[in-house]
């Protein structure tokens, strides 16, 4: 690989983005979204959001050592400090309840960077989101911890599970987050300020979340069987990692389509996978489930959407004298 | 290193079904919940697969080449259900953790493999020794797999607990993903290992399955890499008709 240094992969676009740059926008981003867990479900959530960041940037340091030392790869280049590991440590952190025990949020970051990450060849070659793939890998793997809610600050059921109970709940709670869940997930406002910083930087846009959040509400409408009721359909939006898997996870740039028509079918077969999961799976909440499942199917997406290349017209026929 | 030795260490380390030819994944991946599992399968597919290399190897003189596929089908099934109804009798518990897995050892492409590749061309003995190197091969890398994944995904080990009370069992290393985590592990672990022995100068060159990508001019009728038989008639190949062996060998390719 070293003689091609000069060539690199398409797509050939110049920007001045890095990427650590991007992550480094990524994580300022997630603040508000860390600072309110923190707020909310105190002093423990800044250590497990500690513990997974630490053991994500450690694990790709370890894998980086062992490849170089041991396996005798010398040109491979150290990924670990460009902010990447740390960003899926506190996604990882973001999506897991603050009552886990400490090395659980280790082993999911170390599953997520090993296995997902450096052992699909690192960052940009992972075939699914690292922070998901190590929540459902945690989730299946200890699903009482996982599922269990309860802290000093909340106790009971989260609004999802109320409402797929048929109760009522409190939308403006929901919004500002005053409601059990994951660390990241309840507050809607402050998800919304770290997602406009991302949109307002041009990281991300809104195809992906935008299809994604109106093919859902509408799946919802039509078959959550509560109709168009403005209090279900924006408790359903607000409620659960919809909003974090959104804006921060189904627009990982690894992992979602990179043809602007690929994005918005992404977005909608997310939106349809996440509202039928919700409505008629048996757990309340199918976000990251939903998002998995559309990033295995991104290679087809991209397949049936390619644009046309230069100069040919559709199916890749040229137009104008042949030959 | 004589001629069932080497069939032996073939079919454990140089050939091993499991880690290096990646045959027989369906019961590979389904049946190692636990370690009593892996070893139970590994040793019902063994016992059949020496059972049918032998047949297959005596009876090769006589079948016909065109039908050889329904003939080694036959025998094969003939040991399965005699091995299964021994299963029932015997060992009932075992036979209800298997299930479906034991009949399906019909169409376990290891035995079928074999029989194809190296029964079909080789005298007896030979042929009975690379069935138990290749099953043991088998049932050892079930049980590792099975090992492992009983050890992290229950904490316990052949049914016994362990690790400590305060282990919290991985449990997905008991479902079907952790199956292909282990595998993967597992075949990664044994390919460092064989490239660091190569690097100090042992490699395991000497136990041939006969395979120095050199297929024109290599000895070995029992490689399943296979594809020129232009020297004619083997030394190991007792068959009658050279000729035809490479025909069967092309319709392989075509498949």
């Amino acid at each position: 690989m070293e003689k091609l240094r000069s060539v690199s992969s398409n797509p050939h676009i110049r920007s001045k983005w890095t990427t650590s740059g991007i992550m480094l926008a990524v994580l300022l981003a997630l603040m508000p979204t860390a600072g309110y867990g923190i707020y909310a479900f105190g002093p423990r959530a800044l250590a497990v959001m500690l513990v997974t960041v630490s053991a994500a940037v450690l694990t790709e340091i370890c894998f980086w050592l062992f490849m170089r030392y041991v396996c005798g790869h010398a040109g491979q280049k150290n990924t670990a400090w460009d902010l990447s590991a740390a960003v899926t440590g506190l996604l990882l952190a973001l999506n897991l309840p603050v009552g886990v025990p400490l090395w659980m949020g280790a082993l999911g970051s170390v599953f997520a960077i090993l296995v997902v990450k450096m052992l699909f060849g690192g960052l940009g070659q992972n075939f699914v989101n690292p922070a998901l793939a190590a929540r459902c890998f945690l989730l299946i793997s200890f699903p009482a911890q996982m599922t269990d809610f309860t802290c000093d600050a909340w106790t009971g059921a989260t609004p999802l599970a109320l409402l797929k109970a048929g109760e009522q709940v409190n939308v403006l709670d929901m919004i500002v987050g005053r409601v059990g869940g994951t660390i990241g997930e309840t507050s809607v406002i402050a998800i919304a300020a770290g997602a406009c910083l991302l949109l307002l930087l041009g990281i991300i846009d809104l195809r992906v979340p935008g299809s994604y959040l109106v093919s859902f509400v509408l799946f919802v409408g039509f078959f959550g069987g509560r109709g168009f009721d403005l209090n279900y359909l924006s408790a359903q939006l607000a409620g659960g990692g919809l909003m974090l898997g959104a804006f921060f996870m189904a627009t990982d740039y690894v992992t979602r389509p990179i043809t602007a028509k690929g994005q918005y079918v992404y977005g909608i077969f997310l939106g349809l996978m996440t509202g039928i999961f919700r409505v008629f799976g048996s757990s309340a909440e199918g976000v990251s489930y939903a998002i998995l499942l559309g990033n295995l199917l991104v290679p087809l997406i991209e397949k049936y959407t390619r644009p046309a290349a230069f100069g040919r017209g559709k199916g890749g026929v040229r137009h104008g004298k042949q030959g | 290193m004589n001629r069932a030795g080497e069939r032996l260490l073939n079919g454990l380390v140089k050939e091993n079904p499991t880690f290096v030819l990646m045959l027989g994944m369906c019961p590979t991946l389904a049946v190692t919940t636990s370690a009593l599992n892996g070893l139970g399968m590994g040793l019902t597919t063994m016992a059949v697969l020496a059972l049918s290399n032998l047949f297959i190897s005596l009876l090769r003189r006589i079948i016909p080449d065109r039908v050889r596929i329904p003939a080694f089908i036959v025998v094969i099934a003939t040991f399965v259900t005699v091995v299964q109804l021994l299963l029932q009798a015997y060992l009932p518990a075992l036979n209800d953790s298997l299930g479906v897995y034991i009949p399906l050892i019909v169409v376990n492409c290891i035995i079928l493999g074999r029989a194809e590749s190296y029964a079909y061309h080789n005298p007896p003995v030979a042929s009975l020794f690379d069935g138990i190197g290749m099953g043991l091969g088998f049932a050892a890398a079930l049980t590792c797999i099975g090992g492992v994944r009983e050890l992290l995904g229950a904490g316990e080990l052949f049914g016994r607990g362990i690790l400590p009370d305060a282990y919290v069992p991985i449990r997905i290393f008991g479902q079907a993903p952790g199956a292909f985590f282990v595998l993967a592990a597992l075949v990664a672990l044994q390919n460092f290992v064989k490239e660091k022995l190569q690097k100090a100068g042992k490699p395991n060159e000497k136990i041939g399955s006969g395979c120095s990508k050199d297929c024109m001019n290599c000895s070995d009728g029992g490689c399943t890499k296979r594809f020129y038989d232009t020297k004619g008639k083997k030394k190991e190949d007792d068959r009658q008709e050279p000729e035809d062996l490479t025909i069967l060998n092309l319709d392989e390719e075509e498949k």
